[in-house]
């Protein structure tokens, strides 16, 4: 009887159920397995990236010398700095614009409150869920009118306003955190509004204004609906600059890695830094 | 609360104006002025081409694009695209959220690896994929048939759609992981222990403390995903151009062709219309999940 009851109990019991060095070393196998394919397209493209191009499309092999041959090319045929320049200044404008707007409407939300705060907070959230390819036409012929088309201006004011939602609503969850005491005690000692912003507040919130600028940096740098429709050569950045690799005529698949490469790491690691972040903004604080 | 505040509401309220202003201002502008303009366009015969065809075209617009075939055939993609994508990402995110969540050698940096797809510009996955990934002779996935004796699957070709859902797959898979991740975290491990202790296996444990967990979250994940998939756009420009024919012409795809390519500002405009309503419908029920979370 006692033999019976053990069996049965033994598989069901949290030490029993296989021995938990063989379960770690599975979930270790396992783990490591998914994440390796789902990395894998990143891996070999950065690999490629390293290739000539007939080694790139030559079967695929780990063994092979490494040349920075298509970095060069890269660069000296097609300037890739240029786009480059253009991706950093428009991600950098926009989010400095972005911030600039956001902070005096976040800090209204979060010390001077009304009766309309939630509601405007949960319309500027709509807004930014209106789809872009809706108005595509009417701001076509207004940039097209205007003379903005393929400017660096454009793209600055289209992606501030594209991110402006998600600032606001960022900033206004990190201000919210923020102890009302210091503030008040601020004011006090006779702060002034804009010294109780200056000196306070935007210190005291630093890293997460400095998390939300770094979202909004990588939503802009990575858009590519208006950037294909908007640019053509002059404000292109680099998302408008890669499609370009899609034309049929010929494979330049180590070219198109190293420029891939080169356009995707700054992004990667900061997204790799602001994960945390970057859950808090995209899903409006409704995942906590 | 409210009263001691009561004195200063006024003064307060004021202030709030003048902060917000801007932002408000901005954003109003930026959704009423095209918002506006889209809608009026598609009422008017406005055709780039043909400047002298002007005028109001009442129901006109609206009439050529849903007695189009190629309307339908890109709903039908749009359809296809979103529903094959929120499937793989919701039920292979909330699968690799369970896995990661176990403790395992070096899982930080397998994570990190995880969600990377979703830091890669859109261009550029698109591109990896279709040349080095799914090329019908150099690419790896061509390689691999091979090396197992298996015939080479000619992706953009014979499965045009397949291809485009790959790629987007990959690209939301990560996204789906990290939320559900973020949203795993807060789960009562107290409870996993008693109802293990109770006898209850992992499956169990999974279907009944960890989904209903994930519930919320894995709504947030469908509704923000819905939002961004109704308009997927750079992965078909720059693979499929929206063919082989109109197989993989979506809603964006399709408004952007009749605009851009076809100059006809009208009929774009209406499909313009046609996706602001299909996005606000879903939208009315994340801002009202939100919101709920708000008073939280």
């Amino acid at each position: 009887m006692t033999t019976l009851s053990s069996k049965t109990a033994a598989p069901r019991s949290v030490s029993g159920w296989r021995s938990p060095q063989a379960k770690r070393a599975f979930l270790t196998i396992l783990g490591w397995s998914v994440a390796l394919v789902i990395f894998f397209p990143i891996f070999w493209m950065i690999l490629t990236g390293f290739k000539t191009e007939s080694a790139a499309i030559a079967d695929p092999t780990l063994i092979f010398s490494p040349t920075l041959e298509s970095y060069q090319e890269v660069q000296e045929r097609s300037g890739y700095a240029r786009f480059a320049l253009n991706s950093v200044a428009v991600a950098f404008g926009s989010t400095f614009l972005a911030l600039l707007i956001a902070i005096p409407s976040a800090y209204a939300m979060a010390f001077l409150p009304t009766k309309r705060t939630k509601g405007t907070l949960l319309w500027m959230l709509s807004t930014k869920m209106l789809p872009s390819v809706g108005v595509l036409v009417p701001i076509y012929l207004i940039f097209r009118d205007v003379g903005l088309l393929d400017t660096r201006t454009g793209l600055i004011i289209v992606y501030t306003l594209m991110n402006l939602p998600i600032v606001v609503w960022m900033l206004y969850t990190f201000f919210k955190d923020m102890p009302k005491d210091i503030l008040e005690a601020g004011r006090m000692d006779g702060a002034s509004t804009l010294q109780e912003v200056m000196f306070l507040l935007l210190p005291l919130t630093l890293p997460g204004i400095a998390s939300t600028g770094l979202l909004s940096v990588i939503l802009s740098w990575n858009e590519a609906f208006w950037s294909l429709n908007l640019t053509t050569s002059n404000a292109a950045p680099l998302t408008a600059y890669i499609a370009s690799f899609s034309s049929p005529e010929g494979l330049f698949w180590a070219k198109l890695s190293a420029a891939s490469t080169m356009a995707i790491a700054p992004i990667l690691i900061l997204g790799w830094m602001t994960q945390k972040q970057m859950v808090r903004g995209l899903t409006f604080g409704a995942v906590k | 609360m409210t009263k001691t505040r009561a004195s200063g509401r006024t003064v307060g309220g004021l202030r709030t104006l003048a902060l917000q202003a801007p932002a408000v201002t901005l954003l109003l502008l930026w959704m009423i002025v095209p918002l506006g303009m889209t809608l009026w366009f598609s009422f008017q015969r406005y055709n780039l081409l043909m400047p002298g065809m002007t005028g109001f075209a009442g129901l006109e617009n609206y009439e050529y694009l849903l007695t189009d075939p190629a309307l339908w055939a890109a709903m039908g993609n749009t359809l296809l695209l979103v529903g094959w994508v929120l499937a793989i990402t919701v039920v292979g995110g909330t699968l690799l959220a369970v896995l990661f969540q176990q403790e395992f050698a070096g899982r930080g940096i397998a994570r990190v690896l995880a969600i990377s797809p979703f830091f890669v510009m859109p261009t550029v996955s698109a591109l990896v994929w279709k040349n080095m990934m799914m090329h019908p002779s150099n690419g790896v996935l061509a390689w691999l048939a091979e090396s197992i004796g298996l015939p080479a699957v000619d992706w953009f070709s014979s499965l045009p759609l397949t291809s485009i859902v790959i790629i987007v797959a990959w690209q939301w898979l990560p996204f789906a992981l990290l939320i559900l991740l973020t949203a795993m975290q807060s789960l009562d491990e107290d409870q996993v222990e008693a109802a293990r202790m109770d006898g209850a296996g992992p499956i169990a444990i999974f279907f009944f403390i960890t989904l209903p967990h994930l519930k919320r979250a894995i709504s947030v994940v469908i509704m923000i995903e819905m939002i961004f998939l109704l308009t997927i756009f750079a992965e078909i420009f720059v693979t499929t151009s929206g063919g082989p024919g109109l197989a993989t012409t979506n809603l964006a795809y399709l408004i952007y062709i009749r605009a851009l390519l076809d100059f006809d500002v009208g009929t774009a405009s209406a499909g313009g219309v046609i996706a602001i309503i299909l996005a606000n419908i879903v939208a009315i029920f994340l801002v009202r999940m939100v919101a709920k979370n708000l008073e939280d």
